[in-house]
């Protein structure tokens, strides 16, 4: 991969840094009165998501990451990975628990998603920002109750629990925002 | 598709367009000749920090238009001022674009501190400050970091950077920048026009030094910082030719320990040192930053009709 220089540090960049793919956040320079300049850069882990602060001189480089985003669509799990496929090349990577991480409870098969690829191994999975899963287990609501009223608890065919209104039920099936975990509505065929 | 829009708001064409026209009054009224020196020489800079950017077969753009002014100050000018576009390598971020308008001008027999009673008679109508204080860089720094710049050693400055995030390998010089621009200048008073003074004799570049009250060489150099922007930069000027030569040689040595190309000392410069430059002071005012306090905007690009990326 290319060395990038400090004046290269746009956000979105990524680069190596303590042997971890990061992603450049934001890159501020600062010049004491005709000294030294230096960077400031925020980037995340994109291993682990945490942001981390840095201070380079100006004109240091990092080496670029080899990391790109790709969709796929989630073929299996086979209990130990996650299997993916390329929609165009139908290529099939394995991600690893790591990298599917809290994403796994929300995984549907066929359902596409977001895989950060690094050196062409998945990194990190997204789940789609909605998806639509089927109640397996919830206790049985109060009929003409209404969303709002606190609701209950309801687990998913992934795993996933979430709170739903009292008046929906097992079997149904529900639309949640997978970024917070919050119930959106029912599906209706 | 191509943004070939400014960058800047109407309002923000006009603030400056009343900037550059109130400057232009406040020189026509202390009768100071204002001239135009080249954008583009064929020498450069030796500043181990200041990176110019070369145009093939003619030279550098210029990062300041002193090295002429000064030639024209040797030459029997007389007080002179101007407004130029100058141009500076890497410099791009919030505060920094790489061409900018600086605003300089040379006063013959003025000392230091009559300048900076000018630069505090220009700004005060624009920013109105509460007060004008000053300092010495020596007392600032050691206000907020506990340690004398001067006297502390590299590894008290390192132990002292580390604390706050500071990159490896940083000599004493660097390390003090480094202090001053993440814990000094962020603690100044905001609503004053903080004039900081006596920068270390490392830090003269083209002022005379001398002996502060222990006996410590420092740079009759002064800053002038509001709101957190470093606007101005002012010295009271060295004219002693064999003294400027040695610092140009000492910066060419700086540069090469650097890994940094080598720039010529500029000899036309050195030849009117020679012929003579009048005892003066000057100063330099980055009129972008300028407005940047006056409006309260926190990005030079807003500032800025085509900022570099536009441009």
């Amino acid at each position: 991969m290319a060395n990038y220089s400090t004046n290269d540090f746009k956000p979105g960049l990524k680069v190596m840094l303590d042997g971890d793919p990061c992603a450049i956040l934001e890159n501020e320079y600062v010049k004491p009165g005709k000294g030294q300049a230096f960077n400031r850069v925020r980037l995340r882990n994109l291993k682990n998501g945490k942001v981390w602060e840095r201070t380079f001189r100006s004109g240091d480089t990092l080496e670029g990451a080899d990391v790109v985003d790709q969709e796929m669509q989630f073929l299996y799990s086979d209990g130990e990975f996650w299997h993916f496929m390329h929609p165009t090349s139908f290529e099939q990577l394995a991600a690893n628990e790591a990298a599917v991480a809290d994403s796994a409870k929300w995984l549907k098969e066929e359902d596409n998603c977001q895989v950060t690829l690094w050196n062409g191994v998945p990194l990190v999975v997204y789940p789609p920002n909605f998806v639509e899963l089927e109640i397996i287990e919830t206790d049985p609501g109060v009929k003409g109750d209404t969303a709002g009223s606190g609701g209950k608890p309801a687990k998913l065919t992934t795993g996933a629990v979430v709170r739903v209104p009292l008046f929906v039920q097992t079997g149904e099936i529900v639309k949640v925002d997978t970024r917070s975990g919050e119930y959106v509505g029912r599906i209706k065929d | 598709m191509t943004d070939w829009r400014p960058a800047t708001a109407r309002e923000a064409l006009a603030a400056r367009a009343s900037l550059l026209a109130y400057v232009r009054a406040f020189f026509a009224e202390r009768d100071i000749l204002e001239v135009e020196t080249p954008c583009l020489a064929r020498h450069g800079v030796t500043d181990l920090h200041i990176q110019c950017i070369e145009v093939p077969d003619y030279g550098f753009l210029q990062s300041s238009p002193e090295y002429h002014m000064k030639r024209l100050l040797a030459a029997g000018s007389g007080a002179i001022w101007q407004i130029s576009r100058v141009f500076r390598h890497g410099e791009a971020g919030h505060r920094h674009n790489p061409e900018f308008s600086l605003l300089e001008w040379y006063r013959p027999g003025f000392s230091l501190d009559q300048l900076i009673d000018e630069c505090a008679a220009l700004l005060s109508p624009l920013l109105k400050p509460v007060a004008v204080t000053r300092y010495h860089f020596r007392d600032i720094f050691h206000q907020h970091t506990g340690l004398d710049p001067l006297i502390a050693s590299a590894s008290e400055l390192t132990q002292r950077a580390k604390h706050n995030c500071a990159p490896d390998g940083l000599d004493k010089p660097a390390l003090v920048d480094w202090l001053m621009a993440t814990v000094v200048e962020p603690a100044l008073a905001k609503d004053q026009l903080v004039v900081i003074d006596d920068f270390p004799g490392w830090a003269a570049a083209l002022a005379r030094k001398h002996q502060d009250h222990d006996g410590e060489w420092v740079a009759q150099r002064f800053e002038i910082y509001f709101a957190g922007y470093e606007l101005a930069n002012g010295y009271h000027e060295l004219t002693d030719a064999a003294e400027q030569a040695a610092r140009f040689q000492q910066d060419r040595q700086l540069r090469q320990q650097h890994g940094q190309r080598d720039m010529a000392a500029d000899p036309h410069l050195l030849a009117a040192l020679q012929h003579g430059l009048p005892d003066c002071s000057g100063v330099a005012m980055g009129l972008d930053r300028v407005l940047m306090a006056q409006l309260g905007v926190g990005d030079i690009r807003e500032l800025l009709a085509f900022p570099a990326g536009r441009a």
